[in-house]
């Protein structure tokens, strides 16, 4: 097991370089000069000058990318072009609402997934699991911006439960705040809700057949016995692994429905950061979501073995 | 007609996906003959009319007509989702087969692979859009380098198990070249699962597009895509609801209709390959 540990842990390298050569290696490899066309239409040549060695463009690109990795691994990622400020400093200002988003996101999908997908598997081939499946294909197709502009429209402006649009922070108030983020919440849910049922379903009704269930039916365990502390367990390594591989689908879900409400986080900061070509920020952004994508997958893998002593590597 | 009744008996996901993606596609081709006029003629006089007889999906800000704008919207969206299905699945099965029958090939792909999983498509076609001028090619250019990964993981799987078959071994013994074994007997057993997962890819590429456009890093906004649509629509939803309600109904029908095909495609090939994917 530790030495597995520090194998899986040793691979997350290869990886985060990797990443961090592309979001390096792209200003290098667009044609046409990066500074030219981050600068836009009406800059002067100093200001391209100025672009240009703030972005490290003026020397060799092993020598940069270097030079580059070295600030990044001691927690600079450059100033963004547009407000001279640290990208750090801009990126951690807004990430208190995207993370909340997220966690709540994840929280409330596991929430309504598990007893959805495990009612589901016990009665299925039913009227509710065939409703049940056809959901999820809707809730695949339909995306969440899609969802959430019509959660905005029911519960925001016709039967006003829920503010339409804008997001408090936590400072005035925690129910405020949590307020602001139900609607995105559930709109971002859509996915992974379908995601997690249908996992904890197949995985429930392979369980349902194994030769222990039928020996606990005869040692004579009712029905709620066999679900709950016979069944049940097995679904918990299989939401796991797609909780990990789903985290991609959660940024990019957040980094729309962050737009969707007006939620000034991290979707936002990119957004504006787009519009302005503050490429220095675009970069930082994606490294840091890459490596939560990274840490979330290895904190996956390691927790497997927590959940499941069966399994040995 | 007999035959293609029982068709849509035994595979009614199949039937109803790709009625309903043929009539998009009609709409698609067709758009300028369906009463649809300039959907970019400008209009200050009649802004944001509600949806009438004249205007079936009424007309926004710019007064350009809202029912053209999603009519033509449907090239955009199907040209990306096509492309996008194509150029990634003839791109990533070619490095998939190499991958899955060279293992130095195999272990820089598969690291770099990694790698670009763990970026999320769209802020991978962000990173790419956003240094480079915005434009149809550079939008499907950003969404199949980000899923090509995909592709290169499934051809490589299944080649990597279809090599341990016994014809393919007994091929490999009375001495056929890597090259043939690839032609005859791989590539041809991973079609089926293959053609299932760029039903998935095209619908992604749709997603994918219609997001980028909606924050700003799609195609540019003098294109009438359903993404720029909805992006238009934004300020004004709140008291125009249809500037959204069109563009959103016809993106999540089109990804409706393409996810029921892949669904129907996946259940209708062997099963043990559908696990797969």
């Amino acid at each position: 097991m530790f030495a597995y540990s520090v194998r899986r842990i040793l691979m997350t390298l290869p990886v985060m370089l990797f990443v961090a050569l592309f979001v390096f290696g792209l200003l290098s490899l667009t044609p046409g000069d990066p500074a030219v066309l981050i600068a836009g239409e009406d800059a002067t040549q100093q200001d391209i000058e100025r672009i240009r060695s703030a972005l490290g463009l003026d020397q060799p690109f092993l020598i940069r990318f270097a030079e580059w990795l070295w600030r990044v691994a001691h927690g600079d990622l450059g100033q963004s072009l547009f407000t001279g400020l640290p990208v750090t400093h801009m990126i951690s200002q807004r990430l208190a609402p995207t993370l909340t988003l997220m966690l709540m996101t994840l929280v409330c999908s596991i929430l309504i997934a598990i007893p959805l997908g495990a009612l589901s598997a016990w009665r299925h081939h039913s009227a509710f699991d065939r409703l049940m499946l056809m959901l999820a294909v809707l809730s695949f197709s339909v995306p969440s911006f899609v969802v959430g502009y019509l959660l905005a429209w029911i519960f925001g402006l016709e039967i006003k439960w829920l503010p339409v649009q804008g997001y408090v922070p936590f400072s005035q108030g925690i129910w405020a705040s949590m307020r602001t983020l139900i609607l995105p919440t559930f709109a971002l849910c859509s996915v992974y809700v379908a995601l997690i049922t249908r996992i904890t379903r197949a995985t429930l009704l392979e369980t349902l057949t194994q030769d222990y269930i039928r020996t606990a039916r005869a040692k004579g365990v009712g029905n709620k016995g066999i679900l709950f502390r016979h069944a049940l367990k097995n679904v918990a390594v299989p939401v796991i692994t797609i909780i990990g591989s789903g985290v991609a689908l959660l940024i990019s879900g957040a980094v729309v429905t962050e737009t969707v409400f007006s939620i000034p986080g991290i979707g936002r900061l990119t957004v504006d950061a787009i519009l302005r070509r503050d490429y220095p920020i675009i970069q930082g952004v994606i490294l840091m979501f890459s490596l939560m994508y990274v840490m979330i997958n290895l904190l996956v893998d390691l927790l497997y073995r927590a959940f499941d002593p069966r399994i040995k590597y | 007609m007999r035959k293609l009744w029982c068709f849509v008996k035994k595979h009614p996901a199949i039937a109803i996906g790709a009625f309903m993606l043929s009539l998009l596609v009609f709409i698609a081709i067709f758009a300028p003959w369906l009463g649809t006029i300039d959907p970019t003629a400008l209009s200050p006089v009649r802004r944001t009319r509600a949806p009438s007889a004249q205007f079936w999906f009424g007309t926004d800000m710019l007064g350009r007509d809202v029912y053209s704008r999603v009519l033509y919207g449907a090239r955009v969206s199907l040209t990306v989702g096509f492309s996008v299905a194509f150029l990634s699945a003839l791109i990533g099965t070619v490095i998939g087969l190499a991958a899955g029958f060279n293992k130095l090939v195999d272990a820089v792909v598969m690291r770099v692979i990694d790698g670009m999983m763990s970026i999320p498509t769209i802020l991978l076609a962000i990173a790419l859009i956003s240094l480079t001028k915005a434009s149809m090619q550079i939008v499907i250019l950003a969404i199949t380098i980000a899923e090509i990964p995909r592709v290169v993981r499934l051809i490589r799987g299944l080649s990597l198990s279809l090599r341990e078959q016994s014809y393919v071994e007994s091929s490999i013994a009375s001495g056929a070249s890597s090259l043939r074994v690839i032609y005859k007997h791989i590539f041809p057993n991973t079609i089926a699962a293959l053609t299932v997962q760029i039903t998935y890819i095209c619908g992604l590429a749709i997603l994918a597009e219609a997001s980028l456009s909606f924050i700003g890093a799609g195609v540019p906004p003098s294109v009438p895509s359903w993404g720029n649509i909805m992006a238009e629509g934004r300020t004004l939803w709140q008291i125009k609801p249809y500037l959204i309600a069109f563009p959103a109904l016809f993106l999540s029908i089109t990804i409706l209709s393409i996810n029921m095909l892949g669904d129907g495609l996946r259940d209708a090939i062997d099963p043990r390959i559908a696990k797969r994917i």
